[in-house]
């Protein structure tokens, strides 16, 4: 049975004081906490056999090899993906979606289109401006309404045989919104244009099968998910993988190096060039192992309480307005009160030990969209409590008082 | 008074209170007694770009001295700005070149003058002290 209380005391930082409260810590989204269970793995790799992997005879080598082409395989099982080699390891979804961005600069001619949505994250945004500059491309936006919702009839009327690539995220992370991207992925497959899902916000709580999906790439970062930070994964169809070209020289993605020509080495390792974060890409492992323990089901149900409650609080609080109401949330609660700035609530949360993001969420359109500087964000994790966000609500309430 | 003058001045008016809270209260207060931009000023060139909240400064030169005024989309920050500018105006530019902000962590307000919160203040801090330069070459 799921018991929150044992949960936490997996979790040594949330036993911590904060400006002399207890901890509260709402800022899952951005990064969540990290159990024994992963730290013991990343020490344990330091502690008995830190080695550089895929070269080297050694034992030290070959442990650290195996561990880590085994983490690899946890990442594949729980993604469901077809091989092993579809899952190339990276410092995180930025690099991710980089290594994509980078590799169609050869595959795309001027007038192509590219579609993103109005809810992305700047690093979903940007690569791609980047890459229509050195390729001629257009990019296109499908409109979200004031739910936060995207507007699928517009989606609709953008695709046509121009469309090349759509990228969306599966969840919004300044609203929490889920987005449809069985549909979408179907509807853009259907006018051949490739689709990357940024799945950062979503794998801490959806468990994403991306066979049954038929995604041709999902991205995430492992600290998301109780990971460390520094790792994260590109899940790419083998087909397409071995058609995009490397994004980094360097050692370990090269077959022969000659002066004269080098041939790149098979899926993984021509994407994955250099020594990489190995104790990180060990602990990504233990940190999905971890999480289905308890399993998503698990985790998502008892968020999605967390949320219901939250929600209705925050409402209780005259002035409140949440923006984000799509009716698929994953527990992200972006609100602000009244004319009060975010900044100035978020630094007396502080002072009450708890920890909200304030401001844009890297989300900029999004702020421009609802016409406000930014808002707080509150993002609750399986090892939060409804006793936590009673403290929120208290400390909120002298926020509004001492800012009024 | 010297802005070192200044500074222990408001070290001893915070020093009264007994808690974070009774600071907070009394910073927001004299956000409120912040001396405002003109309109004229608060455009988008002197418009200091923080992550979170934006800050406006303007300075003019008046008999060998610099006067501040300033503004701030946040409660908070515009507190702290009231602080910085009362000690920071009506001084010499030399003496602005000269003076540093340690006094802000004296009175328990630290955390606002790190650049990770992204507030904009660092830069304000940045840019009265550009203002400081440019004028001190004018006067030279």
């Amino acid at each position: 049975m799921f018991d929150v209380n044992d949960i936490r005391k997996d979790f040594p930082i949330l036993s911590r004081t904060v400006n002399g409260h207890p901890l509260v810590y709402f800022d899952n989204a951005a990064t969540s906490q990290t159990p024994n269970q992963v730290i013991d793995v990343i020490a344990d790799y330091y502690r008995n056999y830190n080695a550089n992997i895929h070269r080297g005879v050694h034992t030290l080598s070959q442990e650290a090899t195996d561990a880590y082409e085994a983490s690899r395989n946890t990442i594949k099982s729980h993604f469901n993906a077809a091989h092993a080699h579809e899952i190339i390891m990276t410092s995180g979804t930025t690099h991710s979606i980089n290594i994509i961005a980078s590799g169609y600069t050869q595959l795309l001619k001027k007038g192509d289109e590219l579609i993103i949505s109005a809810m992305e994250h700047h690093s979903n945004i940007v690569p791609w401006q980047m890459l229509c500059e050195r390729t001629g491309a257009i990019l296109k936006v499908i409109p979200m309404n004031y739910s936060g919702v995207l507007e699928m009839d517009i989606f609709m009327e953008l695709l046509c045989e121009k469309t090349k690539l759509v990228f969306v995220n599966h969840v919004s992370n300044a609203l929490g919104t889920v987005n449809p991207i069985e549909e979408i992925i179907m509807q853009a497959h259907n006018v051949g244009a490739k689709v990357l899902i940024d799945g950062a916000q979503a794998t801490p709580h959806i468990k994403a099968d991306v066979q049954a999906l038929g995604v041709d790439f999902y991205v995430t970062s492992a600290h998301k998910l109780c990971g460390p930070t520094g790792v994260g994964m590109l899940y790419g169809k083998e087909s397409l993988l071995n058609i995009l070209p490397p994004y980094q020289g360097g050692g370990e993605m090269i077959a022969e190096v000659r002066f004269e020509k080098t041939t790149y080495a098979d899926l993984p390792h021509k994407f994955e060039a250099g020594t990489p974060n190995i104790a990180g890409g060990i602990a990504f492992g233990a940190a999905l192992d971890y999480m289905n323990g308890i399993g998503f089901e698990t985790i998502a149900s008892y968020e999605q309480e967390l949320l219901v409650y939250g929600t209705d609080k925050l409402k209780g609080i005259e002035g409140v307005k949440i923006y984000g109401e799509a009716s698929q949330k994953t527990a992200v609660i972006s609100f602000n009160v009244n004319e009060i700035h975010p900044y100035d609530i978020g630094s007396i949360l502080d002072k009450f030990g708890i920890a909200v993001r304030t401001g844009h969420h890297c989300a900029q359109p999004i702020m421009d969209f609802y016409k406000i500087p930014g808002t707080i964000r509150a993002s609750f994790s399986f090892y939060n409590t409804k006793e936590e966000i009673d403290l929120m609500i208290k400390a909120l309430n002298s926020a509004i008082q001492m800012l009024r | 008074m010297s802005i070192q003058e200044i500074q222990e001045e408001i070290i001893e008016e915070f020093a009264m209170f007994e808690d974070w809270m009774q600071r907070y209260e009394y910073m927001i207060d004299l956000g409120k007694t912040l001396p405002l931009i003109a309109p004229e000023f608060k455009t988008d060139d002197n418009i200091i770009k923080g992550c979170q909240s934006k800050v406006w400064v303007h300075a003019e030169l008046k008999e060998a001295q610099l006067e501040f005024t300033a503004d701030s989309d946040a409660i908070i920050t515009k507190g702290i700005i009231a602080i910085l500018i009362r000690t920071f105006s009506n001084q010499h530019p030399k003496d602005i070149l000269d003076a540093n902000t340690d006094f802000i962590d004296q009175i328990g307000l630290k955390e606002h003058l790190s650049p990770t919160r992204a507030n904009g203040l660092v830069s304000m801090i940045k840019q009265i002290k550009m203002y400081a330069i440019a004028f001190q070459t004018q006067l030279n």
